[in-house]
């Protein structure tokens, strides 16, 4: 085996790719141990799904270096590809084929017999519970079937590494819920993953590590835990009913907080960091809206989410665009995405 | 990067290559197989590919024909014939540039590139299946094209030499149109590119009227253009006549498209996204 560290299953150092003028990965570092699952966290166009072409091999990189199961990426290529499994953000399965023969047709092209690849189909229909679906045409599957059946294909070879870039993206909540079970009991088994997602709460819930990336930066890393306590403290949180009062409700609270408040326009809930002022911040809170005639509802003090925590790293949610003109950058088409080329 | 890259396929952990060999024929068969599985799945694909060359061989056959004068022994029809099958062949890549593009688009390409399969596999079996494809529907019009009066003049080594070339040149078509499906990505933006250039070269060639009613700045494309060529040959072949330098054209352009496409076409692929 190649001469790294053994117990790293994925490791990248410094690897940059551009998409003519737009740097879709500035410099990233990622180590992911054995066994473990490494959250990558950022919104749209971040370089999540650059950073995963890279690491499985579909797009080399500009520059730095990446190691996969101690292969790497570039000059062994087909090594690498022996090592891991992919899932994309959409069902790469071939929708006119069964549930079955899509993984008949994916094992033996991982050059198992046809005993062997009807076997390992069998098995992963059960533990994806498709056994029932499995001899109906894909299209029928709704959409969660669907992507189960995808993260069934990638695990055909029996990966050591895998890839589930947005695992859940545009399913439904119990959908989602479904693939975290499946996807636990994977690691369980000791894969080690390495997933990609823009849902703080999909982080916080499969990752041991996680990696806020922004704008092709790693901006952070840690535990789920360490990052939260970055944000340094509990956090102010109600809701302006009004549209008209937001102004108001900003004006009267900003002088309690530790940052800036964010407002979510769509749905009129501001949130503040107020440090360690614990309860008095939230009596001052109620006070200082009281005063200013603002009716707010909801009024907590809740321990910080991830959400703010990328909202205190990068000044804008994770699941809003970035806001591009007031930091003097051109950016293109979101590299991030089957747009890109 | 080139030297580099091909060292490192020498890496110790490679198999053999025998192995290799081996595998890259199976994967291809794989994909062949799964290809043409999903062809006969689909009733539009099959409507697409067979109807239609069967509803030009009537129409030209029956509403058309009766206005175009040839002089060919059993009349129009067996002029026709050579050109609705050439044309069939032509069209049949519609399929390859779709079914690509959709394939790029769903993920499946990336899946594909991320497994240790054969590199070549996916557009071998792509073109091993949509050739097979087009055979099938070429027999078929040729069935048709019976029922409705055609008759082979040339005996059957003419009648397979002809169909042998129409195959060919399908496959070279196929090669134009992987590359297009990969390059250009979008499905309907491929289906529109492919009317585009189709559509004229087919049309504005032997394949339907005789060159000489069109008139002559026309006759100077038409006359010197590799589906004319093409079908030219694939009438000597099937109803007798002249044939070598015809032959030759047609080799020489079914040869220079595939040494410019086929290497598009694995390029394309290779750098797929």
């Amino acid at each position: 085996m190649a001469g790294t560290d053994s117990e790293t299953a994925i490791l990248a150092e410094g690897v940059t790719k551009s998409f003519g003028d737009v740097k879709a990965l500035r410099g990233i570092d990622l180590a992911v141990r054995r066994g473990t699952v490494l959250g990558v966290l950022g919104p749209n166009g971040a370089g999540k799904t650059t950073a995963v072409r890279i690491l499985t091999t579909l797009l080399r990189p500009d520059g730095g270096r990446a190691r996969v199961d101690g292969h790497d990426v570039v000059r062994e290529a087909a090594a690498v590809r022996r090592s891991i499994g992919l899932a994309g953000q959409s069902a790469a399965i071939q929708e006119e084929l069964t549930g079955r023969e899509n993984l008949e047709i994916i094992g033996r092209l991982y050059h198992l017999t046809w005993p062997q690849a009807r076997a390992r189909a069998t098995e992963l229909l059960e533990q994806f519970d498709l056994v029932d679906a499995a001899d109906r045409a894909a299209k029928g599957f709704s959409g969660g079937m669907q992507r189960r059946l995808d993260l069934a294909a990638s695990l055909v070879g029996n990966p050591a590494v895998l890839f589930l870039d947005e695992p859940t993206t545009g399913l439904d909540p119990r959908s989602r819920l479904s693939m975290w079970d499946v996807i636990r009991s994977l690691v369980a088994q000791g894969t080690t993953l390495l997933l990609t997602t823009q849902y703080l709460d999909e982080a916080d819930e499969l990752a041991d590590e996680i990696v806020v990336i922004d704008r092709g930066l790693v901006i952070a890393a840690g535990s789920s835990e360490e990052l939260k306590n970055r944000v340094g403290g509990d956090v102010l949180e109600f809701t302006v009913a009004d549209q008209h009062q937001v102004a108001a409700a900003l004006g009267a609270i900003a002088p309690l907080g530790e940052g800036e408040p964010h407002v979510e326009a769509d749905t009129g809930r501001i949130s503040i960091g107020v440090g360690s002022g614990g309860s008095e911040a939230l009596v001052s809170g109620v006070r200082a809206l009281d005063a200013a005639g603002v009716a707010a509802r909801g009024l907590t003090l809740r321990r910080p989410s991830l959400d703010d925590v990328f909202l205190a790293l990068t000044g804008h949610a994770a699941e809003e665009t970035p806001e591009p003109a007031g930091r003097g950058r051109k950016r293109g088409r979101a590299p991030d995405g089957k747009a890109s080329s | 990067m080139t030297a580099a890259t091909a060292l490192s396929t020498l890496h110790l952990d490679e198999p053999p290559l025998a192995q290799r060999a081996r595998w890259a024929v199976s994967d291809t068969l794989t994909i062949t197989r799964r290809n043409l599985m999903v062809w006969m799945r689909v009733p539009a694909y099959i409507a697409f590919t067979v109807i239609q060359p069967v509803m030009f061989v009537l129409m030209f056959r029956y509403v058309f024909g009766g206005a175009i004068p040839v002089q060919v022994h059993g009349g129009y029809v067996n002029f026709l014939m050579p050109g609705i099958i050439g044309q069939t062949a032509a069209f049949a890549t519609f399929g390859t540039a779709i079914a690509l593009a959709t394939e790029l688009r769903k993920g499946v390409i990336d899946r594909l590139r991320s497994m240790p399969m054969a590199r070549s596999a996916v557009l071998a079996g792509r073109l091993v299946a949509d050739t097979a494809r087009m055979l099938v529907t070429i027999l078929i019009v040729i069935g048709v094209g019976y029922a409705v009066g055609f008759r082979f003049q040339n005996g059957v080594a003419g009648a397979i030499g002809m169909v042998a070339l129409a195959t060919v040149f399908g496959l070279a078509i196929c090669c134009i149109a992987a590359y297009t499906g990969l390059a250009i990505k979008d499905e309907e933006s491929v289906q529109a590119f492919g009317m585009i250039w189709l559509f004229p070269i087919t049309f504005l060639s032997s394949a339907f009227v005789p060159i000489k009613t069109m008139p002559g700045w026309l006759q100077a494309f038409a006359n010197n253009q590799p589906v004319t060529y093409v079908i030219d040959t694939m009438r000597a072949l099937a109803l007798g006549g002249p044939i070598q330098a015809n032959l030759l054209k047609s080799i020489a352009c079914i040869a220079a498209i595939l040494l410019i496409f086929a290497p598009l076409a694995v390029r394309a692929y290779k750098r797929a996204s």
